[in-house]
Protein backbone atom coordinates (compact mmCIF):
# COMPACT_ATOMS: atom_id res chain seq x y z
CA UNK A 1 0.00 0.00 0.00
CA UNK A 2 0.91 3.79 -0.24
CA UNK A 3 2.97 4.98 1.94
CA UNK A 4 3.70 9.08 3.25
CA UNK A 5 6.87 10.21 2.78
CA UNK A 6 6.92 10.58 6.58
CA UNK A 7 5.46 7.73 7.93
CA UNK A 8 9.20 6.17 8.79
CA UNK A 9 9.18 5.81 12.13
CA UNK A 10 12.18 7.07 14.47
CA UNK A 11 14.64 4.38 15.62
CA UNK A 12 15.42 4.71 18.88
CA UNK A 13 17.03 1.87 20.61
CA UNK A 14 18.05 -1.66 18.83
CA UNK A 15 14.04 -2.81 19.85
CA UNK A 16 12.66 -0.67 17.44
CA UNK A 17 14.47 -2.10 14.81
CA UNK A 18 12.39 -4.54 12.17
CA UNK A 19 13.40 -8.73 13.03
CA UNK A 20 12.87 -9.37 9.50
CA UNK A 21 16.19 -9.75 7.61
CA UNK A 22 16.37 -8.98 4.05
CA UNK A 23 19.59 -10.15 3.04
CA UNK A 24 20.28 -14.02 3.56
CA UNK A 25 23.03 -15.44 5.99
CA UNK A 26 25.26 -17.56 3.33
CA UNK A 27 26.99 -14.98 1.83
CA UNK A 28 30.79 -15.33 1.64
CA UNK A 29 31.52 -11.42 3.34
CA UNK A 30 34.92 -12.87 5.17
CA UNK A 31 33.81 -13.26 8.91
CA UNK A 32 33.61 -9.90 10.91
CA UNK A 33 33.12 -8.15 7.34
CA UNK A 34 30.98 -4.75 8.86
CA UNK A 35 29.64 -4.80 5.07
CA UNK A 36 27.26 -7.44 5.96
CA UNK A 37 26.31 -5.38 8.92
CA UNK A 38 25.40 -2.30 7.14
CA UNK A 39 23.39 -3.83 4.61
CA UNK A 40 21.27 -5.72 6.88
CA UNK A 41 19.98 -2.71 8.54
CA UNK A 42 19.99 -0.89 5.12
CA UNK A 43 17.51 -3.13 4.10
CA UNK A 44 15.58 -3.19 7.42
CA UNK A 45 14.91 0.60 7.38
CA UNK A 46 14.22 0.06 3.34
CA UNK A 47 11.68 -2.70 3.89
CA UNK A 48 10.80 -4.98 1.05
CA UNK A 49 9.45 -2.21 -1.81
CA UNK A 50 13.01 -1.97 -2.64
CA UNK A 51 15.81 -2.50 -5.55
CA UNK A 52 19.14 -2.37 -5.02
CA UNK A 53 21.67 -1.84 -8.04
CA UNK A 54 25.41 -2.92 -6.37
CA UNK A 55 28.39 -2.32 -7.98
CA UNK A 56 31.11 -4.54 -8.96
CA UNK A 57 33.10 -5.11 -5.08
CA UNK A 58 33.27 -7.17 -1.87
CA UNK A 59 29.51 -6.85 -1.37
CA UNK A 60 28.22 -7.78 -4.85
CA UNK A 61 31.03 -10.72 -5.19
CA UNK A 62 29.53 -12.38 -1.57
CA UNK A 63 26.37 -11.98 -1.88
CA UNK A 64 25.52 -12.93 -5.36
CA UNK A 65 28.15 -16.51 -5.74
CA UNK A 66 26.07 -18.06 -8.41
CA UNK A 67 23.41 -19.58 -8.70
CA UNK A 68 23.17 -18.08 -5.23
CA UNK A 69 22.01 -14.98 -3.90
CA UNK A 70 21.62 -13.57 -0.34
CA UNK A 71 19.32 -10.63 -1.86
CA UNK A 72 15.49 -11.45 -0.38
CA UNK A 73 14.20 -8.31 -2.29
CA UNK A 74 15.06 -7.27 -6.41
CA UNK A 75 18.67 -6.47 -6.97
CA UNK A 76 20.72 -6.07 -10.03
CA UNK A 77 24.52 -5.38 -10.85
CA UNK A 78 25.73 -4.49 -13.80
CA UNK A 79 29.27 -3.44 -13.73
CA UNK A 80 31.89 -1.50 -11.16
CA UNK A 81 31.64 2.29 -12.83
CA UNK A 82 27.88 2.00 -13.40
CA UNK A 83 25.67 1.40 -10.41
CA UNK A 84 24.18 5.19 -10.10
CA UNK A 85 23.62 4.95 -13.63
CA UNK A 86 21.57 1.41 -13.68
CA UNK A 87 19.47 3.28 -10.59
CA UNK A 88 19.11 6.47 -12.54
CA UNK A 89 17.27 4.37 -14.82
CA UNK A 90 15.70 1.74 -12.38
CA UNK A 91 14.06 5.40 -11.22
CA UNK A 92 13.11 6.86 -14.27
CA UNK A 93 11.47 3.97 -15.19
CA UNK A 94 9.52 3.32 -12.01
CA UNK A 95 8.06 7.27 -12.79
CA UNK A 96 7.01 6.31 -16.61
CA UNK A 97 5.70 2.88 -15.32
CA UNK A 98 3.66 4.65 -13.25
CA UNK A 99 2.68 7.83 -15.18
CA UNK A 100 1.02 5.46 -17.19
CA UNK A 101 -0.87 3.27 -14.88
CA UNK A 102 1.42 -0.20 -15.17
CA UNK A 103 2.60 0.12 -11.94
CA UNK A 104 0.08 1.85 -8.69
CA UNK A 105 1.30 5.89 -8.79
CA UNK A 106 0.86 5.37 -4.76
CA UNK A 107 3.19 2.36 -4.38
CA UNK A 108 6.56 3.49 -2.79
CA UNK A 109 9.32 1.82 -4.45
CA UNK A 110 12.98 2.63 -2.79
CA UNK A 111 15.57 2.45 -5.41
CA UNK A 112 19.14 2.48 -3.54
CA UNK A 113 22.40 2.18 -4.91
CA UNK A 114 25.19 0.44 -2.94
CA UNK A 115 28.88 0.56 -4.08
CA UNK A 116 31.99 0.45 -2.61
CA UNK A 117 34.86 3.48 -1.88
CA UNK A 118 36.85 2.36 -5.40
CA UNK A 119 33.01 2.49 -7.17
CA UNK A 120 32.51 5.56 -5.59
CA UNK A 121 35.55 7.69 -5.36
CA UNK A 122 37.23 6.80 -8.08
CA UNK A 123 35.83 4.58 -11.54
CA UNK A 124 31.88 5.45 -10.30
CA UNK A 125 32.16 9.14 -9.90
CA UNK A 126 31.30 10.24 -12.83
CA UNK A 127 27.99 8.36 -12.99
CA UNK A 128 27.52 9.55 -9.44
CA UNK A 129 27.82 13.11 -10.20
CA UNK A 130 25.63 12.38 -13.01
CA UNK A 131 22.61 11.14 -10.93
CA UNK A 132 23.50 14.05 -8.46
CA UNK A 133 22.74 16.64 -11.00
CA UNK A 134 19.81 14.82 -12.68
CA UNK A 135 18.24 14.81 -9.41
CA UNK A 136 16.92 11.11 -9.40
CA UNK A 137 15.08 9.92 -6.16
CA UNK A 138 17.98 7.20 -5.66
CA UNK A 139 19.34 6.73 -2.03
CA UNK A 140 23.55 6.43 -2.87
CA UNK A 141 24.96 4.39 -0.12
CA UNK A 142 29.15 3.95 -0.22
CA UNK A 143 30.30 1.48 2.19
CA UNK A 144 34.13 2.76 2.67
CA UNK A 145 36.73 -0.18 3.27
CA UNK A 146 38.98 2.23 2.47
CA UNK A 147 40.55 -0.16 -0.40
CA UNK A 148 39.65 -2.26 -3.67
CA UNK A 149 39.11 -4.88 -1.05
CA UNK A 150 38.11 -7.91 -3.67
CA UNK A 151 40.52 -7.40 -6.02
CA UNK A 152 43.11 -7.65 -2.91
CA UNK A 153 43.71 -4.58 -1.12
CA UNK A 154 44.53 -2.03 -3.68
CA UNK A 155 44.78 1.80 -3.19
CA UNK A 156 41.46 4.00 -3.99
CA UNK A 157 41.27 7.52 -3.48
CA UNK A 158 39.53 6.86 0.11
CA UNK A 159 42.59 5.08 0.84
CA UNK A 160 43.85 7.34 4.52
CA UNK A 161 47.14 8.96 4.17
CA UNK A 162 49.97 6.41 4.95
CA UNK A 163 47.91 3.37 4.77
CA UNK A 164 49.45 -0.01 3.59
CA UNK A 165 48.07 -1.35 0.43
CA UNK A 166 49.01 -3.91 -2.22
CA UNK A 167 49.78 -0.90 -4.68
CA UNK A 168 51.06 1.42 -1.90
CA UNK A 169 53.53 -0.93 -0.39
CA UNK A 170 55.79 -0.18 2.92
CA UNK A 171 59.64 -0.14 1.86
CA UNK A 172 62.71 1.53 1.98
CA UNK A 173 61.16 4.40 -0.48
CA UNK A 174 57.14 4.16 0.04
CA UNK A 175 55.78 4.25 3.36
CA UNK A 176 51.62 3.43 2.26
CA UNK A 177 49.95 6.11 0.73
CA UNK A 178 51.50 9.32 0.09
CA UNK A 179 48.08 10.88 -0.61
CA UNK A 180 44.96 12.18 1.62
CA UNK A 181 41.34 10.83 1.68
CA UNK A 182 39.33 12.56 -0.94
CA UNK A 183 36.78 14.51 1.22
CA UNK A 184 33.99 12.29 -1.25
CA UNK A 185 31.00 13.31 1.12
CA UNK A 186 31.40 17.25 0.48
CA UNK A 187 32.31 17.03 -3.15
CA UNK A 188 28.59 15.44 -3.40
CA UNK A 189 27.29 17.60 -0.84
CA UNK A 190 28.82 20.57 -3.35
CA UNK A 191 26.11 19.09 -5.72
CA UNK A 192 23.58 20.30 -3.37
CA UNK A 193 21.10 17.86 -3.00
CA UNK A 194 18.73 17.02 -0.46
CA UNK A 195 20.34 14.92 2.05
CA UNK A 196 24.30 13.86 2.69
CA UNK A 197 25.56 12.18 5.69
CA UNK A 198 28.08 10.16 7.34
CA UNK A 199 27.78 7.29 9.03
CA UNK A 200 29.41 4.94 11.25
CA UNK A 201 27.73 1.21 11.96
CA UNK A 202 29.51 1.39 15.74
CA UNK A 203 26.61 4.02 16.06
CA UNK A 204 23.93 2.09 14.71
CA UNK A 205 20.97 4.13 15.77
CA UNK A 206 22.28 7.40 14.13
CA UNK A 207 23.34 5.05 10.79
CA UNK A 208 19.54 3.36 10.37
CA UNK A 209 17.97 6.93 11.05
CA UNK A 210 19.97 8.27 8.47
CA UNK A 211 19.00 5.53 6.09
CA UNK A 212 15.50 6.29 6.99
CA UNK A 213 16.07 10.79 6.18
CA UNK A 214 18.12 9.26 2.87
CA UNK A 215 15.20 7.47 1.91
CA UNK A 216 12.36 9.69 2.72
CA UNK A 217 13.83 13.01 1.22
CA UNK A 218 12.22 14.16 -2.55
CA UNK A 219 15.58 13.48 -4.65
CA UNK A 220 18.73 12.14 -4.11
CA UNK A 221 20.56 11.33 -1.28
CA UNK A 222 24.12 10.20 -0.17
CA UNK A 223 25.35 8.30 2.76
CA UNK A 224 28.96 7.76 3.66
CA UNK A 225 29.28 5.05 5.93
CA UNK A 226 32.60 3.25 7.15
CA UNK A 227 33.33 -0.05 6.97
CA UNK A 228 35.99 -1.59 8.86
CA UNK A 229 37.27 -4.59 6.80
CA UNK A 230 39.54 -7.13 9.06
CA UNK A 231 41.10 -8.80 5.69
CA UNK A 232 42.64 -5.33 4.34
CA UNK A 233 42.72 -3.40 7.45
CA UNK A 234 44.71 -6.07 9.54
CA UNK A 235 43.37 -6.95 12.34
CA UNK A 236 41.08 -9.80 14.42
CA UNK A 237 37.59 -9.57 13.10
CA UNK A 238 36.41 -9.68 16.77
CA UNK A 239 37.44 -5.90 16.89
CA UNK A 240 35.67 -4.59 13.78
CA UNK A 241 33.45 -2.52 15.74
CA UNK A 242 35.97 -1.10 18.56
CA UNK A 243 38.12 0.08 15.27
CA UNK A 244 35.09 1.50 14.09
CA UNK A 245 33.66 3.44 17.12
CA UNK A 246 37.74 4.23 17.93
CA UNK A 247 37.00 6.33 14.34
CA UNK A 248 34.91 8.55 16.01
CA UNK A 249 36.41 8.79 19.34
CA UNK A 250 39.56 10.04 17.67
CA UNK A 251 37.63 12.01 15.46
CA UNK A 252 39.08 10.44 12.04
CA UNK A 253 35.85 9.94 11.19
CA UNK A 254 33.56 12.27 12.28
CA UNK A 255 29.63 11.54 11.64
CA UNK A 256 27.74 14.19 10.36
CA UNK A 257 24.56 15.41 8.13
CA UNK A 258 23.05 17.95 5.59
CA UNK A 259 19.76 18.19 5.60
CA UNK A 260 18.50 20.55 2.93
CA UNK A 261 21.54 23.20 3.77
CA UNK A 262 21.27 22.46 7.36
CA UNK A 263 25.06 20.88 8.78
CA UNK A 264 25.12 19.41 12.05
CA UNK A 265 27.40 16.94 13.90
CA UNK A 266 24.87 14.04 14.76
CA UNK A 267 27.32 12.48 16.91
CA UNK A 268 29.26 15.06 19.24
CA UNK A 269 32.44 13.75 20.94
CA UNK A 270 33.07 16.22 24.12
CA UNK A 271 36.46 14.38 24.48
CA UNK A 272 38.98 12.94 21.70
CA UNK A 273 41.15 10.38 21.93
CA UNK A 274 44.63 10.75 20.35
CA UNK A 275 44.51 8.75 16.56
CA UNK A 276 47.30 6.49 17.54
CA UNK A 277 44.09 4.34 19.59
CA UNK A 278 42.70 3.96 15.96
CA UNK A 279 45.93 3.14 14.28
CA UNK A 280 47.42 1.29 16.28
CA UNK A 281 44.73 -1.52 16.39
CA UNK A 282 45.35 -1.90 12.51
CA UNK A 283 48.30 -3.82 11.00
CA UNK A 284 47.85 -1.88 7.69
CA UNK A 285 49.34 1.50 9.89
CA UNK A 286 51.80 -0.68 11.54
CA UNK A 287 54.64 0.60 9.99
CA UNK A 288 53.87 4.68 11.19
CA UNK A 289 56.37 6.19 13.33
CA UNK A 290 55.54 8.19 15.92
CA UNK A 291 56.37 11.64 13.89
CA UNK A 292 53.70 9.97 10.99
CA UNK A 293 51.58 9.59 13.43
CA UNK A 294 52.21 12.86 14.88
CA UNK A 295 51.40 14.04 11.49
CA UNK A 296 48.01 12.48 11.24
CA UNK A 297 46.71 13.98 14.37
CA UNK A 298 47.43 17.42 13.32
CA UNK A 299 45.45 16.97 10.29
CA UNK A 300 42.86 15.36 12.46
CA UNK A 301 43.28 18.71 14.76
CA UNK A 302 42.36 20.52 11.48
CA UNK A 303 39.97 18.73 10.63
CA UNK A 304 37.67 19.18 13.94
CA UNK A 305 38.82 23.06 14.20
CA UNK A 306 37.35 23.15 10.38
CA UNK A 307 34.43 21.32 11.87
CA UNK A 308 33.53 23.29 14.76
CA UNK A 309 34.50 26.43 13.23
CA UNK A 310 31.94 25.50 10.30
CA UNK A 311 29.24 25.38 13.36
CA UNK A 312 30.03 28.35 15.30
CA UNK A 313 30.59 25.74 18.91
CA UNK A 314 33.04 22.68 20.26
CA UNK A 315 31.23 20.00 19.06
CA UNK A 316 34.63 17.78 18.61
CA UNK A 317 36.45 18.57 21.83
CA UNK A 318 39.56 18.46 22.67
CA UNK A 319 42.37 15.65 22.76
CA UNK A 320 42.18 13.88 26.52
CA UNK A 321 44.24 10.66 25.61
CA UNK B 1 23.94 -27.82 -5.85
CA UNK B 2 26.21 -30.40 -4.09
CA UNK B 3 25.96 -33.34 -5.95
CA UNK B 4 24.29 -31.76 -8.74
CA UNK B 5 24.84 -30.85 -12.26
CA UNK B 6 25.20 -27.01 -13.01
CA UNK B 7 22.62 -25.89 -15.72
CA UNK B 8 23.74 -25.82 -18.66
CA UNK B 9 23.82 -22.39 -20.94
CA UNK B 10 20.16 -22.66 -21.99
CA UNK B 11 19.31 -23.10 -18.92
CA UNK B 12 20.31 -20.38 -17.09
CA UNK B 13 17.53 -17.33 -17.30
CA UNK B 14 18.53 -14.46 -19.30
CA UNK B 15 20.58 -12.21 -17.53
CA UNK B 16 21.80 -14.72 -15.67
CA UNK B 17 18.98 -13.86 -13.05
CA UNK B 18 18.71 -16.07 -9.97
CA UNK B 19 14.81 -16.52 -9.55
CA UNK B 20 14.97 -18.11 -5.78
CA UNK B 21 15.37 -15.41 -3.18
CA UNK B 22 18.07 -15.51 -0.78
CA UNK B 23 18.51 -19.06 -1.64
CA UNK B 24 22.74 -18.55 -0.16
CA UNK B 25 20.89 -20.47 2.97
CA UNK B 26 21.59 -23.66 0.90
CA UNK B 27 25.26 -22.85 1.23
CA UNK B 28 25.20 -22.48 5.08
CA UNK B 29 28.71 -20.63 6.44
CA UNK B 30 28.52 -22.56 9.96
CA UNK B 31 31.97 -24.44 8.87
CA UNK B 32 34.17 -21.61 8.74
CA UNK B 33 33.91 -21.34 12.60
CA UNK B 34 37.19 -22.07 14.38
CA UNK B 35 35.77 -20.32 17.44
CA UNK B 36 32.14 -20.69 18.73
CA UNK B 37 30.08 -18.22 20.35
CA UNK B 38 28.06 -19.32 23.72
CA UNK B 39 25.60 -17.63 25.13
CA UNK B 40 24.95 -17.72 28.74
CA UNK B 41 21.16 -17.02 28.93
CA UNK B 42 21.68 -16.66 32.86
CA UNK B 43 23.90 -13.61 32.40
CA UNK B 44 22.62 -12.10 29.23
CA UNK B 45 20.64 -8.92 29.59
CA UNK B 46 18.93 -9.10 26.62
CA UNK B 47 20.14 -5.48 25.21
CA UNK B 48 20.21 -7.16 21.54
CA UNK B 49 23.66 -5.73 20.76
CA UNK B 50 24.76 -9.23 19.41
CA UNK B 51 22.22 -9.24 16.86
CA UNK B 52 22.20 -5.73 15.73
CA UNK B 53 26.26 -6.30 15.33
CA UNK B 54 26.30 -9.88 13.75
CA UNK B 55 27.29 -9.28 10.04
CA UNK B 56 25.46 -12.79 9.12
CA UNK B 57 22.34 -12.52 10.62
CA UNK B 58 23.56 -15.67 12.69
CA UNK B 59 21.98 -14.24 15.97
CA UNK B 60 18.05 -15.23 16.29
CA UNK B 61 15.50 -13.83 18.98
CA UNK B 62 13.79 -16.70 20.47
CA UNK B 63 10.14 -15.73 21.69
CA UNK B 64 10.05 -17.78 24.46
CA UNK B 65 9.54 -17.06 28.16
CA UNK B 66 12.90 -17.47 29.87
CA UNK B 67 13.09 -17.36 33.81
CA UNK B 68 16.94 -17.30 35.41
CA UNK B 69 18.01 -19.00 38.48
CA UNK B 70 17.59 -15.70 40.57
CA UNK B 71 13.97 -15.52 39.05
CA UNK B 72 13.94 -13.08 36.79
CA UNK B 73 11.47 -13.87 33.94
CA UNK B 74 12.29 -12.80 30.17
CA UNK B 75 9.85 -12.77 27.68
CA UNK B 76 12.79 -13.55 25.09
CA UNK B 77 16.05 -14.91 24.67
CA UNK B 78 19.03 -14.92 21.60
CA UNK B 79 20.61 -17.52 20.80
CA UNK B 80 23.62 -17.98 17.89
CA UNK B 81 22.26 -19.89 14.86
CA UNK B 82 25.37 -21.91 14.45
CA UNK B 83 24.50 -22.90 10.73
CA UNK B 84 25.61 -19.70 9.57
CA UNK B 85 27.71 -18.04 12.42
CA UNK B 86 31.39 -18.05 11.13
CA UNK B 87 32.79 -17.43 14.49
CA UNK B 88 34.16 -13.55 14.04
CA UNK B 89 33.51 -12.77 17.68
CA UNK B 90 32.62 -9.22 17.45
CA UNK B 91 29.24 -10.53 19.41
CA UNK B 92 31.60 -11.82 22.03
CA UNK B 93 33.39 -8.41 21.74
CA UNK B 94 30.32 -6.24 22.21
CA UNK B 95 28.24 -8.22 24.98
CA UNK B 96 28.18 -5.14 27.64
CA UNK B 97 27.72 -8.12 30.44
CA UNK B 98 30.77 -10.58 28.74
CA UNK B 99 27.77 -12.97 28.36
CA UNK B 100 29.31 -14.60 25.68
CA UNK B 101 32.16 -17.10 26.05
CA UNK B 102 34.45 -17.73 22.55
CA UNK B 103 35.69 -21.44 22.67
CA UNK B 104 38.01 -23.17 19.97
CA UNK B 105 36.10 -25.81 17.97
CA UNK B 106 37.42 -29.24 18.26
CA UNK B 107 36.90 -32.22 16.25
C1 LIG C 1 35.79 -1.80 -15.29
C2 LIG C 1 36.30 -2.73 -14.25
N1 LIG C 1 37.57 -2.60 -13.82
C3 LIG C 1 38.04 -3.43 -12.88
C4 LIG C 1 37.25 -4.42 -12.36
C5 LIG C 1 37.80 -5.35 -11.31
N2 LIG C 1 37.28 -5.06 -9.99
C6 LIG C 1 36.22 -5.73 -9.49
S1 LIG C 1 35.81 -5.27 -7.94
C7 LIG C 1 37.10 -4.20 -7.88
C8 LIG C 1 37.39 -3.43 -6.62
C9 LIG C 1 36.22 -2.91 -5.91
O1 LIG C 1 36.63 -2.00 -4.94
P1 LIG C 1 35.59 -1.18 -4.13
O2 LIG C 1 34.68 -0.45 -5.01
O3 LIG C 1 36.32 -0.37 -3.12
O4 LIG C 1 34.71 -2.32 -3.40
P2 LIG C 1 35.23 -3.40 -2.32
O5 LIG C 1 35.65 -4.61 -3.09
O6 LIG C 1 36.34 -2.81 -1.55
O7 LIG C 1 34.04 -3.69 -1.50
C10 LIG C 1 37.82 -4.19 -9.09
C11 LIG C 1 39.03 -3.39 -9.36
C12 LIG C 1 35.93 -4.53 -12.83
N3 LIG C 1 35.08 -5.44 -12.35
N4 LIG C 1 35.48 -3.67 -13.78
S1 LIG D 1 37.94 -8.19 2.12
FE1 LIG D 1 37.17 -6.77 3.65
S2 LIG D 1 35.38 -5.75 2.73
FE2 LIG D 1 35.83 -7.60 1.53
S3 LIG D 1 34.53 -9.20 2.42
FE3 LIG D 1 36.53 -9.34 3.43
S4 LIG D 1 36.34 -8.05 5.26
FE4 LIG D 1 34.64 -7.52 3.89
S1 LIG E 1 30.60 -14.87 16.16
FE1 LIG E 1 30.20 -13.37 14.54
S2 LIG E 1 28.98 -14.53 13.04
FE2 LIG E 1 28.90 -15.68 14.96
S3 LIG E 1 27.04 -14.93 15.96
FE3 LIG E 1 28.77 -13.74 16.77
S4 LIG E 1 28.79 -11.90 15.49
FE4 LIG E 1 27.55 -13.44 14.39
S1 LIG F 1 24.87 -8.68 23.63
FE1 LIG F 1 25.05 -10.02 25.44
S2 LIG F 1 23.53 -9.24 26.88
FE2 LIG F 1 23.04 -8.34 24.90
S3 LIG F 1 21.50 -9.73 24.05
FE3 LIG F 1 23.51 -10.40 23.29
S4 LIG F 1 24.20 -11.96 24.75
FE4 LIG F 1 22.53 -10.83 25.71
MG1 LIG G 1 36.60 -0.81 -1.10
Amino acid sequence: MSQSATSRPVYRSPFDLPREEYLAPGHSLCAGCVAGMIVRHLLKVAGPNTIVVTATGCVEVSTTLYPYTSWRIPWIHVAFENAASVASGIEAAIKVLQRKGVIDPNKRINVIALAGDGGTYDIGFQALSGLLERGHKVLYVLYDNEAYMNTGIQRSGGTPLFAWTTTTPVGKVWKGKWQQKKPIAEIVAAHRIPYVATANPAYFIDMVNKFRKGLEVDGPAFIHVIQPCPTGWRFDPRYSIKVAKLATETAMWINWEIENGEFRVTVPVPKRKHVKHYLRMQGRFRHLTDKEIEEIQRFIDREVEYINKRLGKEVIGPLVE
Amino acid sequence: MQGKQLPKWNEIPPGGAILEPGNSVKRPTGDWRTFRPIIDKEKCVRCLLCWVYCPDAAIKIIDEPYRTASGKEWKFSVEVDYTFCKGCGICVEECPVKAIEFVEEVK
